[in-house]
C-alpha cells in the first residue's frame, strides 16, 4: 500500500509541504567518492572506539593521568572528528533554506495588548489609588528591610578593627613558632616575620599583625625625624601589609636596602621610613617602634602609630 | 481499514501507517502535547554554516564539560577553613598545617582516581569557556549581529562574560592554596577601596576582617549554586533567542533579510555540532591528561604572612591586574577619609566603565548612525571601518593590561629594569590601542569593495621566485570545483521520494542511496 494514495490519510505533499525527489542534487554527498569517505570515516570511528576502551583499562589499572587523558582525549577526538565528517560529507548539504518571517504581531494585536494595559490599569487600579499606594509602600519596605538580614547578618560592622592590631606597649616580639626574638637573632642583613607573643589564640593575628624584622645594621638606626629611638641596635620592623592591595610584602633586596611586595612591585627602602620608592603603594609602611629589654629580648615601645594596610574610606588621616 | 480489529503480525504492521513505530508514537505523544508540527519545525531548523558560527558554541560545549567534571569535584572537595595536620600521601606536606578545602583538594588530585584530570579538565575548560566567550563577543561585534533585534542577546552575553569572569575568579579561590589565597587578598583590598560602602561589603562579604573563617563555604556556595544556575538560566535564555528570531547569515547567494540558508538541524547539523562538543571535550580531556594547571600541592597551604614571587592569576583576570600594577600611587586623604585611588580606579571604575561601554554599545551605535532598521545579514568588519577600528582598539588596550600583569617576569626574562618594563607599559597603555585603532581603520578603508566574490570558492594561486630573484603570483590549473556557483536554497523536503538510479557508475557522480522503508 502506497500512503501517496491514500486519501484516509492525507500527506504531507498533500497539505502543501515540500518534497524532493531523491536524486537531487541538493540531497546528495558533498564528496566526489562517497565509498571512500565511508570508509575513512569508519576508521576514525574505530579509532574512537579503541581510545575510549583504553580510558577503560586504563582506568581499571590505575595508570598515570597523563594516560587517562590522552586516551579517553584521543578516543573522544576520533568519535567526535568521525561524527563531524559523516555530517559533513555524507548527509546532505543542500543549501536549505527557511522564511524568517516578521516577529512583529498585527497592528491590532498591538493595540489589543495596549488597551488592554491602559484600560484595565484605569478601571481597577487608578480608582483604589489609596489601596495601591499602601500596597506599594508595603512592598517598598519589605524590599528595603529584606535587605537587612541579607546583608547585616553577613558580618560585623567594621568598628575599630582595621584601624588596630594586637601590638601594645611592651608586647614581645616572637617568630611563626612562638620563639621570643633575642638581640643575637639576627645577623646584619637578615629578615624574618615577627608577631606579638600569644598571636596563636587570635585568628586575625597572622593576618593584621604580621610584621617584617630586619636587621638593618649593628648600630641604632634612624629612619625619620622623631623616630631616634625605634630601630635599636639594627633592628627595624615594619608592617608586613602592602599599603596598595594588602599583600605580605614578603622579598628583600639587601643589596639595594629595599623591601619588594611580589603581587605589585611596590618597593620600599627600609632606611627612610619604608617610603614607597616605586610602583603603586601609595602609602610607607607603617613603622613599629622598638626596644631592647634587660634580658636582650626585643618588644615594641607602642602599637602601630596609623592603620596598617591598604587605604580605605573611614581610614583617618594622620 | 484502521477501524477493523487487527489480529496478525501483517495487519498489525499495516495498522501503523506507513511510518510503522515511530509513526505511531508520534501519534500518541501529539494526541497529548501536540508537538508534531512544532516538532518538525525545530528538525527543519536552518543553521547557516560559516567556522565563525562555531565559536559560541566552543563556550556552550566548554560550559557542559564545567558541569560535568564540577558535580565530580563536589564530590571529594570540603568547603571549610577548620584546620588540621595533614597526615596525607604527599609526604612533603606531612604534619603541616592544612585547612580541610586545601586537603581535600590534594586528596583528590593524589589519592582519588582520575581525580588530577577532572580537576585539571575543570581548570582548562573554565580557562576555554571565558575565551571562547570572548572570541564569540568579538565575532557577534565585528559582524553587527548585536543590531536590531538582537541587542537583549548582546547584553545576556555580556552579563554571561561578567558572570563567568566571577565564578573563574571564585573557582580559583577554592583550593586555598597559596596563590589563590593571595589573589583572595587583593580581592579583599579592592572590595575596602570602594568608598563609602566599601569597608562594610568587605566585612559583609568575609564575615569580618580579613581573612575570617566564612569566605571558603560561601564562596563555595556561589561557584556551586548560585552562579552556575544563573549562567545556566542565561545560557538557556540565550539560545531560546535564537531560535525565535533564528540566526544571522553572511550575504550571499540566496540569502536575503527574509530567510536563513544552510544546513537542517536534523540530521545535518546534529551530527557535526555533536562531534564538535566530542572534539571539545576531547581537547580539553587531553589538556587535562597532559598540560598540568594549577598544582597546588607544590604552592602549599595559604597563610595571611605567606608569599610567593610571580603571583599571576588566572588569564581572564590579567588585565585587572595590570591595570592594577601601571597605576600611579594616587589615594585621597583628608577630612578623616582616606579614597585609594590606586585601587578603586583601576579595579572598580575601570571594569565597571569598560562593561557599562560593552552594554551600551548596540545604543550608541544607533544614536551614531540613526540606524533602527532590523538587520539579519551581517556586515563584513571591512565594511564598518569606524566599528571594527574601535573594536580592535578595544582588543588591543585589553591585551596590552594582560602583558602589563607580566611586568616582573617581562624584566626577569628579558634582564631589564623593572622600572623601564612599568614606564613602557604605561605608554603602551594609551599608545597602542589609538595606533592599532588608526591602522585597523585605514586597513578597512582600503579593503573595501570586492565583494564579487562572496560564495564562490577562490582559485588557488601559486607564488613563485624567478631566476633574477623577483617574486610574482601565477594562476594554477583550474580545478572543477572553481568558481563553482552553490545551488540555490531549497525548502528542506518534509518527504524524501525514493526509487530513482544511482549515477553512472564510475564512482565520480554524486549517486543516489536508494533506501527501503
Amino acid at each position: 500500500m502506497s500512503p501517496d494514495t491514500d486519501l484516509e490519510h492525507p500527506t504531507p505533499a498533500d497539505a502543501g509541504m515540500p518534497v524532493a525527489r531523491a536524486d537531487d542534487p541538493h540531497l546528495q554527498e558533498a564528496v566526489r567518492d562517497p565509498k571512500g569517505a565511508e570508509r575513512s570515516i569508519a576508521v576514525m570511528l574505530a579509532l574512537g572506539v579503541v581510545g575510549v576502551a583504553v580510558f577503560g583499562a586504563a582506568y581499571v589499572q590505575n595508570w598515570r593521568p597523563w594516560s587517562l587523558g590522552l586516551s579517553l582525549g584521543l578516543g573522544l577526538f576520533f568519535l567526535g572528528f568521525g561524527l563531524t565528517a559523516w555530517g559533513k560529507y555524507l548527509m546532505p548539504q543542500g543549501p536549505f533554506t527557511e522564511a524568517r518571517h516578521a516577529l512583529r504581531s498585527s497592528r491590532a494585536e498591538r493595540e489589543a495588548i495596549a488597551a488592554a494595559l491602559v484600560e484595565r490599569t484605569g478601571v481597577v487600579v487608578k480608582r483604589r489609588r489609596v489601596l495601591a499606594g499602601l500596597l506599594g509602600s508595603g512592598l517598598g519596605i519589605f524590599g528595603i528591610v529584606a535587605l537587612f538580614p541579607l546583608l547585616r547578618s553577613l558580618g560585623p560592622l567594621p568598628g575599630l578593627t582595621l584601624t588596630k592590631t594586637n601590638w601594645r606597649r611592651g608586647s614581645l616580639l616572637v617568630d611563626a613558632n612562638g620563639r621570643a626574638i633575642h638581640r643575637d637573632t639576627l645577623e646584619p642583613g637578615g629578615i624574618i616575620t615577627v608577631f606579638p607573643a600569644g598571636f596563636e589564640n587570635n585568628d586575625q593575628a597572622v593576618a593584621v599583625d604580621q610584621t617584617v624584622l630586619i636587621r638593618a645594621g649593628t648600630t641604632d638606626l634612624v629612619t625619620e625625624k622623631g623616630r631616634a629611638t625605634w630601630a635599636p641596635a639594627g633592628y627595624v620592623a615594619y608592617s608586613k601589609l602592602c599599603t596598595h592591595a594588602g599583600c605580605p610584602v614578603g622579598l628583600y633586596e639587601k643589596q639595594l636596602r629595599l623591601l619588594v611586595c611580589p603581587c605589585h612591585q611596590s618597593m620600599f627602602n627600609i632606611d627612610d621610613g619604608a617610603v614607597p620608592e616605586f610602583g603603586p603603594a601609595p602609602r610607607p609602611l607603617p613603622q613599629l617602634p622598638l626596644y631592647i629589654d634587660s634580658q636582650g629580648f626585643l618588644r615594641a615601645q607602642a602599637g602601630y602609630d596609623q592603620p596598617v594596610g591598604p587605604g580605605y574610606y573611614e581610614r583617618t588621616t594622620t | 481499514m484502521s477501524t477493523t480489529p487487527v489480529r496478525t503480525k501483517r495487519q498489525l504492521r499495516a495498522a501503523r501507517g506507513p511510518y510503522g513505530r515511530v509513526g505511531q508514537i508520534i501519534d500518541e505523544l501529539d494526541d497529548r502535547f501536540g508537538l508534531a508540527r512544532g516538532g518538525r519545525i525545530f528538525l527543519d531548523k536552518i543553521f547557516p554554516d560559516h567556522w565563525s558560527f562555531m565559536l559560541g558554541e566552543i563556550a556552550l560545549y566548554s560550559f557542559v564539560v564545567l558541569v560535568a567534571t564540577g558535580i565530580f569535584l563536589t564530590l571529594y572537595y570540603v568547603p571549610s577553613q577548620s584546620v588540621s595536620i595533614y597526615h596525607g600521601t604527599y609526604a612533603p606536606l606531612r604534619g603541616q598545617k592544612v585547612t580541610a578545602a586545601y586537603a581535600s583538594t590534594v586528596n583528590l588530585s593524589l589519592s582519588v582516581r582520575a581525580g588530577l584530570l577532572m580537576r585539571q579538565m575543570h581548570h582548562w575548560a573554565a580557562d576555554i569557556f571565558v575565551g571562547a566567550i570572548v572570541i564569540h563577543m568579538a565575532r557577534i561585534f565585528f559582524t553587527g549581529a548585536f543590531r536590531k533585534p538582537r541587542e537583549l542577546n548582546w547584553t545576556i552575553g555580556i552579563t554571561l562574560l561578567m558572570l563567568s569572569l566571577a565564578n573563574g575568579f571564585i573557582g580559583y579561590s577554592l583550593p586555598d592554596d597559596l596563590i589563590s589565597g593571595t589573589g583572595l587578598r587583593i580581592m579583599y583590598s579592592i572590595v575596602l577601596s570602594i568608598p563609602f560602602v566599601g569597608t562594610y561589603l568587605a566585612f559583609w562579604l568575609f564575615g569580618g576582617n580579613y581573612p575570617g573563617t566564612v569566605i571558603i563555604p560561601r564562596l563555595f556556595v556561589i561557584h556551586v549554586l548560585i552562579l552556575p544556575a544563573i549562567i545556566a538560566a542565561l545560557i538557556g535564555a540565550h539560545l531560546a533567542l535564537l531560535v525565535r528570531q533564528k540566526h544571522t547569515q553572511f550575504p550571499g547567494k540566496g540569502r536575503t533579510e527574509d530567510n536563513v540558508v544552510g544546513s537542517p538541524m536534523y540530521p545535518t547539523f546534529m551530527a557535526k555540532t555533536t562531534g564538535y562538543l566530542f572534539m571539545i571535550t576531547a581537547v580539553i580531556t587531553v589538556l587535562g591528561g597532559i598540560a598540568q594547571i594549577n598544582p597546588i600541592w607544590q604552592f602549599g597551604q595559604y597563610q595571611a604572612d605567606k608569599i610567593s614571587y610571580a603571583v599571576q592569576p588566572d588569564w581572564y583576570m590579567g588585565w585587572l591586574d595590570g591595570a592594577l600594577r601601571i597605576m600611579p600611587s594616587w589615594e585621597f586623604a583628608g577630612w578623616g577619609h582616606t579614597i585609594p585611588f590606586v585601587v578603586f580606579l583601576p579595579a572598580v571604575v575601570f571594569p565597571g566603565m569598560i562593561f557599562t561601554l560593552c552594554y551600551a554599545w548596540p545604543a550608541i551605535e544607533r544614536k551614531f548612525t540613526g540606524d533602527n532598521v532590523i538587520h539579519h545579514l551581517l556586515d563584513r568588519p571591512r565594511d564598518r571601518p569606524k566599528r571594527t577600528a574601535a573594536g580592535a582598539a578595544m582588543i588591543a588596550l585589553m591585551f596590552t593590561l594582560l602583558g602589563a600583569s607580566a611586568t616582573d617576569v617581562l624584566a626577569n626574562f628579558f634582564q631589564v629594569s623593572l622600572n623601564e618594563v612599568l614606564w613602557t607599559f604605561r605608554v603602551l597603555v594609551f599608545v597602542v590601542p589609538i595606533v592599532v585603532g588608526f591602522f585597523t581603520w585605514r586597513i578597512c578603508l582600503e579593503m573595501q569593495g570586492g565583494g564579487a566574490s562572496i560564495g564562490k570558492r577562490k582559485r588557488a594561486v601559486l607564488m613563485i621566485r624567478t631566476e633574477t630573484g623577483e617574486y610574482r603570483t601565477v594562476e594554477t590549473e583550474p580545478q572543477p570545483d572553481d568558481e563553482k556557483e552553490e545551488l540555490p536554497p531549497i525548502p528542506v523536503p518534509v518527504r524524501i521520494e525514493v526509487g530513482a538510479e544511482r549515477g553512472d557508475g564510475d564512482g565520480h557522480q554524486p549517486g543516489v542511496r536508494v533506501v527501503p522503508r
